[in-house]
């Protein structure tokens, strides 16, 4: 009687579990034919960026897109086939980048994502198609110069951002580090005077004291306290869109696209950017 | 499996939670009886001014309200809150927030229990020649109390969540370490479960407790 009841209730399992697996079968039948249908040249590809990095990428109030990584994107998409309208922004928050691409929700992304051996594991990178370094946002007047001079200072970055960490660890521990949730804060804070000195990768610094609001206040001290190697970030294992997309980037490079998306997007801070970097060199950090 | 936890102190950022948590609940235990007591008083200013307070203060977000004690306190106005390192300014500044913030919620858990008490134990009180002070500290709210155990463990345990809202102004609470390692490590999910656990290791055992305790507590009527 009980090992009948056993069999009954592992039959009835069995045949849940069966269907159940049945319709994941479906579900992704479906999926790979509406992701094959739009992957052709004649349909929409998805591209991940960020929306509120100004000179690199942000969505403007009217709904269109600017910056740097946005031209990169672009320029990138134009030579997997795919013209300026069959390109579909997607925003890509840092933390959610690697499940992005996991999921398939964008084809790849290129929003400051630096190189690292962590996030290697999890993505392949294109590139690197910019080198940016951690560096010092200060008033046009302030007299910071070199990296300790900020010890007793006060400075301010985004909460759990590596660039915070490495003030903490390495640059200069003394500083008075305080944290906000994004740039802009910290921004406003240092045109109120609350604070001395914004810190992390001075192309996202150059980009925000090109804002209109901030011409002539501001100016990039100018410190290269890391290397960050800036990649096109692609699903793990798809070596093909790789390739094509380090051709796409050398190709831009070549051409004099490159050096024009940066000027027109971080020059006006006088940023003074690396050279085009080379595919598949990375220039790791001193530490 | 586990091994992105090697390098960070997650205990040491969940003592900052817990912190966090048992100085705001203190703060705003007081406060908000002190803000019911306004409600319930005789004098219509201290009404008026309770009720006022509650009802900004709750149908406000509170990320607005730890961001403002930041930029608008401290960066704007100097508000120092007594030290000029950001680290000591941000915790107390979250605490001075989560306290304005809380109080509201336990003001109106202690009001219905107010409520609940009858209207005949207030008469008999006054009867016998107690002011209102004597009334409301020595025969309501000891039973009001005593009847809101269960809502006021619900206000609790919204509050030591409400804690991950300091990591906007750089306190190193859980949020802000779960921030940081998902930053450095790439495994968002196993991230985002480990904290997750955390934070239900502490707050079902508050849940428990003051549920079992509001049992045996309740005035039976």
């Amino acid at each position: 009687m009980k090992l009948r009841k056993v069999t009954a209730a592992s039959a009835a399992a069995l045949v849940l579990a069966l269907t159940a697996t049945a319709c994941g079968g479906d579900d992704s039948k479906d999926d790979t034919g509406s992701s094959s249908s739009s992957g052709g040249s004649g349909g929409k590809i998805k591209v991940g960026i960020k929306y509120d990095q100004p000179g690199l990428g942000l969505k403007k109030p009217d709904g269109s897109f600017a910056g740097f990584d946005v031209d990169v994107a672009t320029y990138v998409a134009k030579q997997l086939g795919y013209k300026p309208d069959q390109i579909e922004f997607v925003e890509t928050k840092s933390a959610d980048r690697e499940n992005a691409l996991a999921r398939g929700d964008v084809k790849f992304i290129a929003a400051t994502y630096s190189i690292n051996d962590e996030r290697k594991q999890k993505v392949d990178f294109a590139g690197p198609y910019l080198l940016a370094h951690q560096d010092l946002l200060i008033k046009s007047d302030s007299d910071i110069s070199k990296a300790t001079d900020l010890n007793g200072k006060k400075l301010c970055s985004v909460t759990g951002s590596t660039s915070a960490q490495n003030v903490q660890k390495s640059i200069a521990p003394k500083a008075n580090l305080k944290e906000y949730s994004s740039y802009s804060e910290c921004i406003a804070g240092l045109q109120s005077g609350a604070v001395d000195a914004v810190t992390t990768d001075d192309s996202i610094l150059a980009g925000f004291a090109s804002q209109d609001q901030y011409k002539g206040k501001f100016k990039l001290a100018g410190l290269k306290l890391s290397n960050e190697n800036y990649g096109v970030g692609v699903k793990k294992g798809d070596s093909a869109t790789v390739d094509k997309i380090n051709k796409a980037l050398e190709q831009m490079v070549s051409d004099g696209s490159w050096q024009k998306a940066v000027d027109a997007n971080l020059g006006p801070a006088d940023y003074k950017n690396e050279p085009a970097p080379k595919i598949g060199v990375i220039v790791p950090n001193a530490s | 499996m586990f091994d992105f936890l090697d390098g960070y102190d997650v205990l040491g950022a969940f003592w900052m939670t817990v912190k966090l948590t048992a100085l705001s609940a203190v703060g705003s235990l007081v406060w908000g009886t002190l803000l019911a007591a306004m409600r319930v008083s005789p004098v219509p200013l201290m009404r008026g001014f309770g009720t006022v307070y509650v009802n900004v203060v709750r149908n406000i977000p509170l990320t607005v309200i730890i961001l403002f004690s930041s930029l608008g306190l401290a960066d704007v106005f100097g508000v120092t809150m007594g030290s000029d390192d950001f680290k000591v300014q941000g915790f107390r500044l979250a605490v001075l927030s989560l306290i304005g913030y809380t109080a509201a919620f336990v003001c109106e858990a202690i009001r219905s229990g107010i409520n609940t008490v009858p209207l005949g134990q207030a008469e008999a009180a006054r009867a016998i020649g107690l002011s209102f002070s004597q009334t409301l500290t020595l025969i309501v709210l000891p039973q009001a109390f005593r009847s809101v155990i269960g809502p006021l463990a619900n206000v609790l345990i919204a509050l030591t969540k409400n804690t991950t809202v300091a990591a906007a102004i750089g306190v190193a609470e859980a949020a802000y370490l779960m921030k940081t390692m998902i930053e450095n490590e790439a495994q968002t999910l196993l991230i985002g479960a480990v904290f997750a656990f955390g934070f239900v290791v502490l707050t079902l055992p508050t849940g428990l407790i003051l549920g079992w305790l509001s049992k045996r507590l309740a005035v039976k009527r």
